[in-house]
């Protein structure tokens, strides 16, 4: 019987032979992560067991993206303790100030994460690197204490479902709205602990950073990790990277999967996720008249160089509805640079829209860009529950950056083709 | 051990955003957290829970975030146990770790009503409905779990065994 690229990767870092799924393992890290939220709960238990290091400390990444710049002295206080247990462990995977930006941009442009690797992280959206390849899924933080105190973690094996995308992409369609689109056919639980793998001709034709906004919310369908497999893409990104080797798995051709599900990405249009759940996905033709208050595009689904460059090709020479917020938050300071580049962020300016750091901030209404009761959002951010980014009586519309831009231009959920042409 | 207190129903997909708005992240501290605990599900709920009390939802109970401050503020608000139909992974992982004791049994959360007294025997995972006599058998807890909890959480459980 085949293996899955999931199956392989475990197999590659357990001591275990012959496990099914449902078969709980113990596993090898190759990253542990966690940020100013998850990790100070990981530093007290690390601290309780005793140990004075690290079982493997260059395998442990700590940064400081949730609540920063720090938004009041409590979230300081909490940051403080991570920046001082990371100098006192002379962590070498500290990001903080300026060289922190939201992690799951940060770790692949640092090439901290590579095809074939085992992840685990302190957060939910650690799924992201999936789209490089590798088995890439959150956990708590009494999990991250464990893996810093032995290296290992335990894993219930997962099931793998494959879907697969074909055609061509429509215009003004991204892997953003191809995640909103799946997660709107199968549910917010329609994969729960299943490992999602993506392929096809159309994830094959698209860039890497639409690929790890697709990995990203493979979440949000309750997926264990969403992976798509290395190839040529993944490679011209990551080999100048990489600073240590690594292995491409590809699944075999008689692997078992627990379910195929084929799309037809010709039918698909850009998406809008309505209130309060991811899954409520629709066409942005069928999204009816939703004025809107705020619009934010950022964070680690879509606060890359390529959303920013796309949202920029909309903005460029209009102006952000009058009594609309827009916010633009760079995923990390790299983007913040390049953007700076190329002339993006006075194309942003310009338009009227407000540049800030790297920060998740408003995605978890954390800070900057808080909602008040009954303002609606519009954001390129993986979640709308309730209260999301604000009061409970708010309300969270996601999508890629090429409708944001739009709608943050006319002030309502508008599709991109409205503005361009 | 046997758990005894009343139901508190709630429905499918509770999100730990409603658990424990990320508003209060800026703290672990279970005292604190527990006041907010199921805050933007019921606002009432953290001053009329009392301990031993029993959470009952719907599917994919615990969705959304890593966040152990979920399981945490549920645990110190006195809540002995949640029963749903099924449980999102990262909180499912989460509880077992940090020895919040949870069942699923779909027919449980159908069910148990708001404000029936629920007892539930945690070796056994036998849910009793006091209220209206009904009984119901969660799913089983695999072995290794079963230990995590014995030993007292993952962290207990390393210590006891040197390794995972």
């Amino acid at each position: 019987m085949g293996m899955t690229i999931a199956e392989k990767i475990l197999a590659a870092h357990t001591p275990s032979e012959g496990f099914r799924p449902g078969d709980i393992i113990k596993v090898d890290v190759d990253v542990a992560l966690a940020n100013d939220i998850t990790a100070p709960i990981a530093i007290q238990e690390f601290r309780r067991s005793g140990a004075a290091g690290m079982a493997h400390a260059d395998r442990v990444v700590f940064v400081l993206d949730h609540f920063t710049p720090t938004k009041d002295i409590a979230s300081a206080n909490q940051c403080k303790y991570v920046r001082d247990f990371a100098l006192e462990q002379g962590m070498k995977h500290f990001f903080d100030g300026g060289e922190a930006g939201v992690e799951h941009a940060l770790l692949p442009e640092k090439g901290l994460v590579l095809p074939g690797d085992l992840v685990i992280g302190a957060d939910s959206h650690t799924c992201t690197y999936g789209a490089l390849g590798a088995f890439a899924t959150g956990v708590g933080s009494t999990d991250l204490a464990a893996a810093m105190l032995t290296g290992q973690a335990w894993m219930k094996v997962p099931a793998t479902m494959k879907f697969v995308f074909n055609g061509t992409l429509r215009p003004w369609v991204g892997g953003k709205d191809l995640i909103l689109y799946l997660i709107g056919k199968i549910g917010v639980d329609g994969a729960l602990y299943k490992v999602m793998e993506m392929e096809g001709p159309a994830i094959s034709a698209l860039p890497l950073a639409d690929r790890l906004s697709m990995s990203n919310m493979a979440i949000e369908a309750g997926g264990k990790a969403g992976i798509i497999a290395a190839d040529a893409v993944t490679e011209a990104y990551v080999k100048p990277r990489a600073a240590r080797s690594y292995t491409v798995y590809r699944s075999d051709p008689d692997a078992a999967y627990e379910s195929v599900i084929t799309f037809d990405c010709a039918g698909i249009e850009p998406q809008v996720a309505f209130p309060h759940l991811p899954e409520n996905a629709r066409g942005v033709s069928e999204a009816g008249d939703v004025r809107i208050d705020q619009v934010v595009i950022g964070s680690c689904t879509n606060g890359r160089i390529e959303d920013l460059q796309l949202a920029a090709r909309i903005l460029k020479g209009r102006r952000v509805a009058k009594g609309l917020r827009c916010l633009v938050l760079p995923a990390t300071p790299a983007v913040f640079r390049q953007a700076s580049k190329e002339g993006l962020i006075d194309i942003f300016l310009d338009a009227g829209a407000i540049v800030g750091p790297p920060t998740c901030g408003p995605c978890l209404g954390g800070h900057m860009g808080i909602l008040a009761k009954g303002e609606k959002a519009l954001a390129t951010t993986n979640r709308n529950f309730v209260g999301r980014m604000g009061d409970t009586e708010s309300e969270v519309y996601l999508s890629g950056p090429a409708v944001a831009a739009a709608s943050a231009l006319t002030g309502k959920i508008t599709a991109p083709q409205e503005v361009m042409e | 051990m046997i758990f005894k207190g009343m139901a508190y129903t709630f429905g499918n997909d509770v999100d730990t955003d409603a658990i424990i708005p990320a508003r209060y992240l800026s703290t672990s501290d279970p005292e604190v957290l527990k006041r907010h605990c199921m805050e933007d599900a019921d606002p009432s709920f953290p001053d009329k829970v009392k301990p031993g009390d029993v959470i009952v939802a719907g599917k994919n109970f615990g969705c959304g975030s890593s966040r152990e401050h979920a399981p945490i503020a549920i645990k110190a608000a006195g809540v002995s146990c949640v029963i749903a139909s099924s449980f999102a992974r990262i909180f499912f992982r989460n509880s077992f770790n940090m020895g919040l004791p949870i069942f699923e049994s779909d027919e449980a959360a159908r069910s148990i009503r708001q404000g029936d007294t629920l007892e539930v025997d945690a070796g056994t995972g036998l849910i009793t409905d006091l209220t209206t006599g009904e009984r119901f058998q969660a799913r089983p807890i695999p072995a290794f779990m079963q230990e995590l909890i014995a030993d007292g959480g993952l962290m207990e459980h390393i210590r006891k065994r040197r390794g995972i």
